[in-house]
């Protein structure tokens, strides 16, 4: 049990990882990766509402929509939508600072294809409550790490010789093909 | 996404009520949550049969594949760690775990199938595995789900020479191997693809040691 | 943003403040394909584009799907605009665009299977893809339902366009077939890069190189014509 947990985690984290291997998370990935500071913090806000979403997608799918799968999309959504909401307002009052820097990024991560990725993924998996959270740990980690990677990479870049054509989207692509790559090579990591 | 300014003068823009009330939107929101619930409700209603269908059909092609077209094919349950003919109570049949047993035209039994599951390089590789449960001989096994490296990983789909080697093989428990191999437990690895070549191994391994247990205590339980 | 300009046929249709100006139909229609192409231009609904594009099959499904919510939500949220109040118009759209994902999901399920199971959760997914509530937002809720069904089928064509061009090329490339007839011969061996994710994030990036290229290019001629 204990080693399918830490497969779950590990494999979310490095092999699949959301954002470099699944493609989801692209958003903050292309927009937010200008500084490290944003960048990991944003990370970090997306996993604790991985976390959440996580919980509450295991709730609804065990008690609510047996009956009714078809709602299952509207019902992530929606609960997706109000979570958002609530860490806005928590973050708004605990973490004044963190709230300014984030500004428009933090309503974003309602539509981040991550979240309601990983709600998704989860069902089909079938994973339970315990699994679902170790997947959404990795999952944000992962996020976190992709975020991290890519934004200390640009930092680096914007005082770098780039040529015209390759400014901003150019370049991100393909340094986030390289990242991709390196990313390759974990896998086998579980077996063998 | 924020309110835009109403210019003067322009009629179509759209104005809401002086002071919308938390009741009116409530009720709006309402309103359409319901609505849409019933249109979902509806086309669900229409795309179920063929859904089943499909997910049914799957299935028994799988099995059929792997147990080699047998004359007869039974399904037997899992209820409470034992086997028996019903499926368990408020479990959808084609959600319950379960086994299909293929005889042939004597009423002799040919073979089990069963769906397991590993991880494998990059994925967990999904099997439908098909042995003889007295012999442990296997009969052979399709790729129901993987997402293994393409042109490496995936040659356990594509590649119809490794999958040739599984029929009349023992798993007891089966062993993967480099080199070519007569012995009975072994099998040749593809070359480039060890993980996911082992992968599937293990799965069929799996497989075996978890229902050859179940099916002999059903065997000698007389079968209900 | 928006000009004030005119057209005099279509004076009788008001200017409305956030939206393209009024104009013929088929330029609304056009510019989801050209100057506001969401995939190239606007850089909207990069995750799918990027993670269906491995065969162009896989791009036609998802296209197909796109342009059914993107079409009929505009048209519903155009037709309710003056219905719905200003403060559940975000939640109304999203609850419109998910009935419509749901919808094109389950007939996805029933009637291509085999679709539907090599897309697995990237219809459903569809629901926050930001080209849709980006367009329901800007456009669909402001303007009458024929214009907003028009630019909707042009959003949708431009990124259908956008995503088989990727899914053509990473499919012929990294696969040596296009929509499974093998262009090369069955001993040709492809670059299997290009249809795993890092080629994905590749072949994007030499497409938006590209684009930067022409727009580089461009400014040059015009500054020649003006020098």
């Amino acid at each position: 049990m204990i080693s399918n947990l830490a497969w779950i985690f590990f494999s979310t984290l490095l092999i699949n990882n959301f954002t470099l291997a699944m493609f989801l998370g692209l958003c903050p990935f292309f927009g937010v990766t200008s500084k490290v500071d944003t960048g990991w913090r944003l990370g970090a806000a997306n996993t604790f509402v991985l976390v959440i979403t996580s919980i509450s997608a295991w709730a609804l799918n065990t008690y609510v929509l047996t009956s009714a799968p078809y709602l299952r999309t509207i019902a992530f959504i929606v609960v997706i939508a109000s979570m958002v909401q609530i860490v806005e307002m928590i973050i708004k009052k605990t973490l004044p600072t963190l709230f300014r820097e984030l500004g428009i990024y933090l309503p974003l991560i309602t539509t981040n294809c991550a979240i309601l990725g990983l709600a998704l993924f989860q069902t089909t998996r079938k994973y339970n409550l315990v699994e679902g959270i170790f997947f959404a740990f990795g999952a944000g980690l992962g996020l976190t790490l992709a975020l991290s990677l890519m934004a200390s990479i640009r930092e680096r870049m914007d005082v770098a010789d780039v040529p015209v054509v390759a400014k901003r989207m150019g370049l991100v692509m393909v340094i986030a093909s390289c990242l991709s790559m390196a990313f390759m090579g974990f896998a086998g990591m579980g077996s063998g | 996404m924020t309110g835009h300014e109403h210019a003067h003068g322009a009629p179509s823009a759209p104005t809401p009520d002086a002071g919308s009330s938390a009741l009116r939107l409530t009720v709006t929101l309402a309103l359409f949550g319901a609505l849409a619930g019933a249109v979902l409700a509806y086309t669900y209603q229409k795309t179920l049969p063929p859904i089943r269908k499909f997910a049914g059909e799957r299935v028994e092609i799988a099995v059929k594949e792997v147990l080699g077209a047998p004359a007869k094919l039974d399904t037997l349950y899992l209820v409470g760690g034992k086997l028996s003919k019903a499926p368990p109570a408020g479990v959808d049949p084609l959600e319950a775990v379960k086994v299909f047993i293929g005889s042939n035209a004597q009423g002799e039994q040919t073979g089990a199938a069963v769906e397991e599951a590993a991880p494998g390089f990059s994925s967990d590789v999904h099997l439908m595995v098909g042995f003889n449960p007295s012999t442990s001989a296997l009969t052979g096994f399709k790729v129901l789900a993987q997402t293994e490296t393409p042109g490496l990983g995936d040659k356990i789909v594509k590649d119809s020479s490794f999958a040739k080697q599984f029929p009349g093989k023992l798993a007891n428990p089966l062993k993967g191997d480099k080199n070519p191999t007569t012995d009975p437990s072994t099998v040749q690895t593809i070359t480039g693809a060890t993980i996911t070549s082992k992968a599937v191994i293990k799965v069929i391994n799996k497989a075996v040691e978890t229902w050859k247990p179940r099916l002999d205590a059903y065997a000698k339980g007389g079968g209900q | 943003m928006t000009t004030d300009t005119v057209v005099a046929a279509d004076a009788a249709e008001p200017i409305v403040p956030g939206a393209p100006p009024p104009g013929p139909l088929w330029l609304d229609f056009w510019r989801g394909i050209a100057q506001d192409n969401p995939v190239m231009i606007q850089m909207l609904g990069l995750c799918p584009s990027m993670a269906v594009s491995n065969s162009l099959a896989n791009g036609i499904g998802m296209s197909a799907a796109v342009i059914f919510v993107l079409v009929m939500s505009s048209v519903l949220v155009s037709s309710l605009r003056k219905v719905i109040p200003n403060e559940v118009r975000l939640a109304s759209y999203i609850l419109i665009i998910a009935t419509f994902v749901t919808i094109s999901d389950l007939v996805m399920q029933a009637y291509f299977p085999l679709l539907s199971n090599t897309l697995g959760p990237f219809v459903p997914l569809i629901v926050v893809n930001c080209i849709i509530l980006g367009r329901a937002e800007a456009f669909a809720g402001k303007v009458k339902p024929l214009r907003a069904a028009v630019d909707a089928l042009g959003m949708g064509v431009g990124f259908t366009v956008a995503l088989c061009s990727i899914a053509a090329f990473r499919e012929v490339v990294g696969n040596g077939t296009l929509l499974g007839y093998h262009l090369f011969g069955l001993n040709y061996e492809p670059w299997v890069f290009m249809i795993m994710p890092p080629g994905g994030f590749l072949t994007m990036g030499l497409g938006f190189l590209f684009m930067g290229w022409w727009g580089e290019r461009k400014k040059a001629k015009l500054a020649e014509v003006t020098a």
